[in-house]
């Protein structure tokens, strides 16, 4: 499946650019695991967020085939 | 209920009465507006400017679910937000938060609401400049010792 992952904020600094489209192949893929394949197995730091399709989830959201999967820090608006 | 996000500066104000105009004419008892503005100080620094990412799509989605979640908890009858990204430098307005209803105690305790959840929720993102010419992500918005106050005296009425 075929899935577009972002990165915010010092989340994009650290992974060196904005946005990555990903193929995974295997069933019942989730965020974690994606996580673990663009990040080349480092561990997801604590205090990230996650969303799938604008909405906040966890590690273990299963994703779908087109998911938006974003990682990034805790927000500072307002 | 309006949600705006844009680089452009604003009027705070403007953006009220300009908002007002399209309320339906006598229905509203009162308004109640937050105006965040940015301080030249932060965490223990002097701050020259500040620039403010988001995450298009996902952020005005989350300010609109929490304008109607106040919408669906408090009798009001409309509500505007609008913020800033971009380039931003101190005592520019950043966000404006405007509840109009019948009666004020609505107001007052939707437009809370709204600017306490917009803050917890709506992705965006800090990266102050720093008088030594520093760049830094502000990591967390700094505890406003009100809300907490403000919380304790609702649960106790």
């Amino acid at each position: 499946m075929a899935i577009n992952v972002k990165y915010f904020a010092s989340m994009r600094d650290r992974m060196g650019r904005g946005e990555d489209a990903v193929t995974l192949e295997g069933e019942s893929m989730t965020v974690a695991d994606v996580w673990k394949k663009v990040s080349n197995g480092e561990s997801l730091p604590g205090s990230t967020l996650v969303a799938v399709n604008m909405e906040y989830t966890d590690g273990d959201s299963v994703v779908k085939d087109g998911d938006e999967i974003a990682f990034f820090p805790p927000v500072t608006g307002g | 209920m309006k949600v705006v996000v844009q680089e452009q500066p604003f009027d705070p104000w403007k953006a009220l009465t300009d908002h007002e105009a399209t309320l339906e004419s006598g229905k509203a008892g009162g308004s109640v507006s937050f105006v965040g503005t940015m301080r030249d100080f932060n965490d223990g620094h002097s701050v020259s400017a500040m620039r403010l990412d988001h995450y298009p799509g996902m952020t005005e989605k989350h300010i609109e679910q929490v304008c109607q979640e106040a919408a669906d908890k408090w009798d009001i009858l409309d509500s505007l937000v609008v913020h800033r990204v971009g380039e931003i430098l101190p005592n520019d307005p950043i966000v404006l938060v405007v509840v109009w209803s019948a009666h004020r105690a609505n107001a007052f305790d939707a437009c809370r609401y709204i600017i306490n959840y917009l803050k917890e929720r709506a992705p965006f993102w800090k990266c102050e400049t720093t008088t030594q010419g520093a760049n830094r992500w502000v990591e967390h918005n700094s505890e406003d010792p009100g809300v907490a106050a403000a919380e304790a005296v609702r649960r106790s009425a």
